[in-house]
């Protein structure tokens, strides 16, 4: 009797689907994202093959063409060991590259971890919680890390976990906030009501609509990562590791600036600031599509 | 030259001159290096004094309209043809000064929410004497006429209200405040754009009376914009129906609604339950489809393909405007087939009788709530009894801030009730904790949210939001799981295609017709319908309305449901329990709650709500606030808006008890029944 109904399931499902362009489309629609991108793309090139890239090895030392002007055969020019600016510069990023995603992704992870359950728990955990983090915030990040490095030594695990540790408060504080406009929808008593417990609340059903804010989180705090390991290796804690460094690279050869061998100097730094504003870039890209 | 302009258009002219004039209008928007017409060749003319209605769903472009008359169309949007007069002058045309003139002298709009449209860091009374400071007066003549206008809204203190921010203003308040500025200007022309919208049906009728009112005292033109037909047909002269950027019909309001000569307005007219029509008296007639999408190319009729008589013709050109009458204009070419128009539902339906059994699904005993807030009790529901028979449909009435949801969610386990109060199901006790209900009582209850969008994980595909209870709450697995989706996605009369979409691709309908399903996934035996149909259009809204129907058929679940629109709530419910201040004050049967004798606070509510029919009932109004909850009134808690207080002040001292007034029907009031009836009746008489 009822099986006969009303409209004919034809007429519902006329074309009320949308359709709509995946978000890496849209992305590739912003100059913005596509000069970002296209710039970390060419420093991860350089962090994966640098080696086979570089016009000459990187610890090569030439002792008796030291601090050479750019020219044809060294078109960055000498350091004060002889040593190719340019294959230091291509061959550097890689420390970096390492070290800067791997502690935030430690500090995306904890963060998310924490901003989930002090948004969904709300309360006195999150009363206390958000004054702690409130505390940590009111630190100078760069010398909390400084601190951490010097006490614990200078090594790649300890430069991640304490960069990590210390965007922890951060992230979880952007994705508490997310959290919360999202505990005001009812999709959440909705899985009460089937019986879902909080920790499946919190992973399954939150999480997927907090990853954007997490995702624009991390391309932020990637950009300070690589900013804070750069300045450590600046100040003498850099990771010692065989490769070049360039925030070592500056340290060693800022010295020289005022004898004219710039080059030794600004190819390095160049080299941080063009890495750090894809990152921005990027992150600005991808904040607007999530957004709009 | 502008002001010869001036002076020359306010003149008495030979004819009389219309305050605003809309030709052959286009309004593109331009979406992602594409132009999306948005209104197409509208025309119309709004006369001195006259009230001009714009009816139609969303996306049909009523707001675009309004934007344009303004020149206030968003960066991407331009008037891509025609031309617009507003008192003379077109706003087109004009530079920034003459038209910063214009938005200050000639036309002013109120918006759907007064909240948004106040400044909330400056005090009402300064926002309002601002319009007339802008006019050239002085600060302390400016508030001087404030106030004036504050009082010329029927705010009662308006002295009081000036001192006070935007936030301290109810939801009625402020938007008389917004219409005290609109009105400060003298406008030629006032727009309002879903003026009503957001407030409570009592409050709605004292803000349409306001506006009545200040029209016979000014010299001003109205645009009315609503998707509610029954406030345009009490509000307007003339009525514009908007379907998909076109004007498809237009005329005098009344004759549009008793004659439609479109089909579209024909079909919205038959979506709407009326004069008391109920679910066992047939089905409500739905328009399949969709609107089309906006700009799409469309060749002929825009209606054609949801229109139950289109001919090859209507599919091949765009019908023009076409005289129908006087003063009339549809653009259809069968507009004299329209009043035989062929229902696209079926109306045949036999509900079986729910079968009466002695125990009932749920009982509620003493249910009381009372929330805390800024360190103060705030009771929100108070020892509430209800007994829920299976497969009935409980409805349940009341202004905002009456415990509707509240009572809702406790059922529900989603809030905890204070100590004393017991919810059984089927004799046993429910847990107030979700986390101690058992599997089965967890299954017994579930909801369809007011909000889909909300209610929905917009992360998930259809498949994954409806499989959920079946899998958790139904058990099911592998392929039997399959099998009871496909099912039940069909029963909600969408396609296994749907399946691997996310909510933000489909439709408002589509996507209510996901929650429901997933309500119905865990076999319920009572389903919490918390304002369904409220985020949708007219003509969706009648096709859920007939599933829910159909699904309580099938499945003989019981309904819980709560709704602002009486009409939806007398059409699906069996018996209604009004609620004001967390207290029933009126439980029974629906033919007799809605038929009277009843409470003279339902009475109130029912002489509220805007009639189609034409049927002007002497209404009796509410005065004054709802008082807060955390300071309930002594005595019976509706005394201080009661239009039917006893002179006696036994209102005042004693709250009546929840006696039975006849078999079945519950009601809280002093006064005897059959005096009610006579009070009552009279009144139905005249």
């Amino acid at each position: 009797m009822t099986g006969s109904v009303a409209i004919p399931a034809v007429a519902v499902a006329s074309d009320a689907e949308r359709r709509e362009l995946p978000v890496w489309r849209l992305l590739l629609r912003r100059p913005t994202f596509v000069v970002g991108g296209l710039l970390l793309l060419f420093w991860i090139v350089c962090a994966l093959f640098g080696s086979a890239i570089a016009p000459h090895d990187p610890l090569a030392q030439q002792l008796l063409a030291t601090n050479q002007a750019p020219s044809s055969a060294h078109w960055f020019g000498t350091d004060q060991l002889g040593r190719d600016v340019l294959s230091r510069v291509v061959v550097g990023a890689q420390t970096i590259l390492i070290i800067a995603p791997l502690a935030t992704a430690v500090g995306a992870v904890l963060g998310t971890a924490l901003g989930l359950v002090l948004g969904y728990r709300g309360g006195v955990v999150d009363l206390v919680a958000g004054r702690i983090v409130e505390a940590v915030l009111a630190l100078p990040a760069i010398l909390v890390i400084f601190l951490f490095v010097v006490a614990l030594g200078v090594s790649t695990i300890t430069q991640i976990l304490t960069i990590g540790f210390i965007f922890t408060p951060l992230i979880a504080r952007t994705v508490r906030s997310a959290v919360q406009v999202e505990s005001q929808l009812d999709y959440l008593p909705a899985a009460r009501l089937v019986g879902d417990r909080s920790a499946r609340i919190m992973f399954v059903e939150i999480l997927p609509n907090v990853l954007p804010t997490v995702l624009v989180e991390f391309t932020v705090r990637l950009g300070y990562a690589i900013f804070a390991v750069a300045t450590l290796a600046f100040l003498g804690f850099g990771v010692q590791l065989s490769t070049p460094n360039w925030g070592t690279d500056i340290n060693a050869n800022y010295v020289l600036l005022s004898a004219g061998y710039w080059w030794e100097t600004l190819f390095p730094a160049l080299a941080i600031a063009s890495l750090i504003i894809a990152i921005n870039l990027v992150a600005d890209a991808i904040e607007q599509v999530l957004a709009g | 030259m502008t002001a010869t302009e001036e002076t020359a258009i306010p003149g008495p002219s030979a004819e009389p001159q219309a305050t605003a004039r809309v030709t052959h209008l286009d309004v593109t928007h331009r979406v992602r290096g594409q132009d999306r017409l948005a209104l197409r060749d509208v025309s119309f003319e709004i006369g001195r004094n006259e009230s001009y209605g714009l009816v139609g769903e969303s996306g049909s472009g009523k707001s675009t309209v309004a934007l344009a008359l303004t020149r206030y169309l968003p960066r991407n949007g331009r008037v891509s043809g025609g031309s617009i007069r507003i008192a003379g002058r077109d706003p087109l045309a004009l530079n920034a000064a003459d038209l910063r003139e214009l938005r200050a002298h000639s036309v002013s709009m109120v918006y759907q929410e007064p909240g948004k449209a106040l400044n909330p860091s400056i005090r009402v009374g300064r926002q309002v004497a601002e319009v007339y400071e802008i006019a050239g007066l002085s600060r302390a003549d400016a508030l001087d006429h404030a106030e004036e206008m504050l009082r010329k809204v029927q705010i009662s203190d308006p002295g009081l209200v000036m001192q006070r921010y935007p936030h301290e203003l109810s939801g009625g308040m402020a938007q008389r405040a917004v219409i005290a500025m609109a009105l400060a200007a003298e406008p030629a022309l006032l727009i309002l754009d879903e003026p009503t919208t957001a407030l409570d049906a009592t409050v709605e009728a004292e803000v349409l009376e306001l506006i009545t009112g200040l029209r016979a005292e000014l010299d001003t033109s109205l645009l009315f914009i609503s998707h509610n037909l029954a406030v345009i047909a009490k509000m307007c002269d003339r009525v514009g129906v908007l379907y998909a950027g076109e004007l498809i019909e237009e005329g005098p309001a009344r004759e549009v609604f008793e004659q439609p000569r479109h089909p579209y307005t024909m079909g919205l007219l038959r979506c709407i339950p009326r004069q008391g029509q109920r679910k066992d008296h047939g089905r409500l007639d739905a328009i399949p489809g969709f609107l089309p999408p906006p700009g799409q190319e469309i060749t002929g009729c825009i209606f054609a393909p949801r229109c139950p008589i289109a001919e090859q013709r209507c599919r091949e050109a765009a019908p023009p405007a076409i005289d129908t009458g006087p003063a009339r204009i549809s653009r259809c070419y069968l507009h004299e087939a329209v009043p035989d128009l062929p229902r696209n539902t079926p109306v045949d339906v036999q509900l079986s009788a729910p079968p009466k059994d002695a125990e009932p699904v749920i009982a509620v005993r003493n249910l009381a709530k009372t929330f805390t807030s800024g360190g103060q009790a705030v009771p929100a529901l108070t020892g509430v009894n209800l007994d829920i028979e299976r497969g009935e449909t409980l409805g349940i009435v009341g202004e905002s801030g009456s415990g509707k949801t509240t009572l809702a969610r406790l059922l529900l386990g989603l809030i905890t009730p204070d100590a004393g109060s017991a919810i059984e199901l089927d004799g046993q006790q429910l847990s107030p904790d979700l986390r101690r209900r058992s599997q089965a009582q967890l299954k017994a209850l579930q909801i369809v949210f007011q909000n889909p969008d909300s209610a929905l994980n917009r992360r998930h595909t259809v498949r994954r939001l409806i499989s959920r209870p079946l899998a958790k709450l139904a058990g099911l697995s592998g392929s039997a799981l399959t099998e009871r989706l496909t099912d039940l996605v069909r029963s909600v009369r969408m396609e296994p295609r749907h399946l691997p979409l996310r909510p933000r691709q489909l439709s408002g309908g589509l996507k209510q017709r996901v929650a429901i399903a997933r309500a119905f996934g865990g076999g319920p035996r009572i389903v919490v319908c918390d304002e369904p149909t409220s985020a949708l259009d007219v003509s969706v809204q009648a096709a859920i309305l007939n599933l829910l129907a159909d699904l309580q058929a099938k499945e003989q679940v019981t309904y819980l449901f709560i709704s602002h629109d009486l009409g939806l709530v007398r059409y699906l419910s069996d018996r209604i329990v009004v609620l004001y201040l967390g207290r029933v004050l009126e439980l029974g049967p629906a033919e007799r709650v809605f038929g009277g004798p009843h409470h003279p606070y339902t009475e109130a509510l029912l002489s509220a709500v805007p009639s189609l029919d034409g049927q002007r009932t002497e209404r009796i109004r509410l005065t004054g606030e709802i008082p807060s909850p955390a300071n309930p009134p002594s005595g019976c808690v509706f005394h201080t808006r009661c239009p039917r207080r006893l002179p006696t002040g036994i209102c005042e001292s004693t709250e009546p008890p929840l006696a039975e007034v006849e078999p079945g029907h519950l009601m809280s009031c002093h006064i005897p029944i059959d005096q009610l009836a006579t009070l009552q009746g009279n009144e139905r008489m005249s």
